[in-house]
């Protein structure tokens, strides 16, 4: 027998940051909120995804992403991806670093707050004014919609608010 | 978590592969139809919002054929694209084409009819979506947990073009009023679960549908109120989809959506 070294849930997650949306590669699933659960059994690993958008089409690309990149883990034994649908993936789950990357790629990041008629704001995700109109409510992407700004006359995106009050 | 064929009755299994049989068949058509406006969108930004839309109901289908996989049912492609039209279950009005012509060569589509048949039908999935939140088959009800949450930008989307619509010119209230006619026509069979209602409501899966009819109809009225209207009464199904009577558009919708599945079933897309 080897002498196991375990593999900690630890050294997963440091793993997993790697781990990017494809179509916003400045975000980790990490700081997005997908990741549910990080198991170990010895150095078998477990990981639990949430899907943000049933639809989304690179939920299949990061759940390969994701299986690939812990299987580097030195001495690692079996590892297994799955996607649940409880709890729900909303909005609020996205880190502090998570909006901080969403703006770095000229994202705003989901508002915490709606407006008593389900509407809401963002900021100019480039220069943070708020004298912005909604282009379309519907993006490039299922999370995302576009804006634009009026003051540093950028088109910009901002990914949609997502909760279960709605 | 323990395998759920193991703990469930024979018949609470038949009732939940019936309507989930109806619900995926259904988003699977609307998503369809839905995406054969891509490209002739009345401007870009609607090109944009209607395959996103398309693309939400296809992977909430989707989520409908897994959970039907997981029940033993079949390979959730296979269930999607190899079934006959005598064995879909979806309601005539999602299979209906969307106008005159054929999308790849001289499309006449009517937007009217699209506006009008999506906000119906979106209004209906939020109300039976409500009531699976609370079903008593828990996989499903987290299912529409995330449906209900997606679905909140569809409905909003849909109900602005309707009022817009409808409070624009005398020539577009004509073309709405002409497509709701059309629209309720087919309408009959929208919240019926055919010859398995009994099995259906009495498993709790779902709320009976008198009571989700009665439910859109509330959800409606405040919005026709506004617009001086009132809801138009939902028919006697003369075809009903949820007992596989349809139309010829699905068997031409089928053929399209499954053309490639049927040459290359094994392709990785």
């Amino acid at each position: 027998m080897e002498t196991s070294i375990n593999i900690s849930t630890e050294r997963v997650f440091e793993v997993l940051k790697q781990v990017k949306d494809p179509e916003i590669d400045s975000v980790s699933i990490v700081d997005l909120g997908m990741v549910d659960e990080v198991s170990t059994d010895g150095n078998n690993v477990k990981v639990v995804l949430l899907p943000t958008f049933l639809g989304c089409p690179a939920l299949e690309i990061i759940k390969r992403n994701t299986l690939n990149a812990v299987k580097e883990l030195s001495k690692v034994g079996e590892v297994e991806v799955e996607f649940v649908f409880h709890p729900p993936w909303t909005s609020d789950r996205i880190t502090e670093k998570g909006h901080a990357d969403l703006r770095e790629f000229g994202i705003s990041p989901p508002p915490r707050h709606f407006e008593e008629d389900g509407s809401w704001h963002v900021d100019c995700a480039y220069c943070g004014s708020t004298y912005v109109t909604m282009e379309n409510i519907f993006g490039p992407t299922a999370c995302r919609s576009i804006l634009y700004c009026k003051s540093c006359k950028n088109v910009f995106e901002a990914m949609k608010p997502v909760s279960t009050i709605m | 978590m323990s395998n759920p064929e193991n703990v469930m009755s024979a018949d609470y299994k038949e009732a939940l592969t019936s309507l989930l049989f109806q619900l995926a068949d259904d988003d699977l058509m609307y998503a369809f139809r839905g995406s054969e406006w891509l490209g002739l969108a009345p401007h870009i930004e609607e090109d944009v919002a209607s395959s996103s839309i398309s693309q939400d109901s296809m992977g909430h289908a989707a989520m409908y054929y897994q959970l039907l996989e997981e029940l033993g049912a079949g390979n959730a492609d296979d269930l999607a694209h190899s079934r006959p039209s005598s064995e879909r279950r979806n309601s005539i009005l999602t299979e209906r084409v969307n106008g005159e012509g054929v999308y790849m060569e001289t499309p006449l589509y009517d937007w009217a009819y699209a506006v009008v048949r999506s906000y119906f039908y979106t209004q209906a999935k939020k109300v039976k979506v409500e009531s699976l939140c609370k079903s008593s088959y828990t996989p499903l009800a987290e299912v529409a947990i995330k449906v209900k949450m997606e679905l909140y930008y569809h409905r909003l989307h849909w109900e602005t073009w309707f009022k817009q619509l409808m409070g624009s010119t005398d020539v577009a209230r004509k073309k709405m009023t002409d497509a709701m006619t059309l629209v309720m026509t087919d309408f009959g069979d929208m919240f019926s679960f055919g010859t398995k209602k009994q099995l259906i409501e009495s498993n709790r899966l779902i709320e009976p549908e008198e009571v989700l009819l009665q439910n859109w109809k509330m959800s409606l009225e405040p919005v026709f109120t506004g617009l001086q209207m009132t809801v138009p009464a939902v028919p006697v199904p003369k075809k009903n989809g949820r007992n596989g009577e349809h139309t010829k558009d699905l068997d031409q919708a089928l053929r399209t959506l499954s053309e490639v599945y049927m040459v290359d079933p094994i392709a990785v897309w």
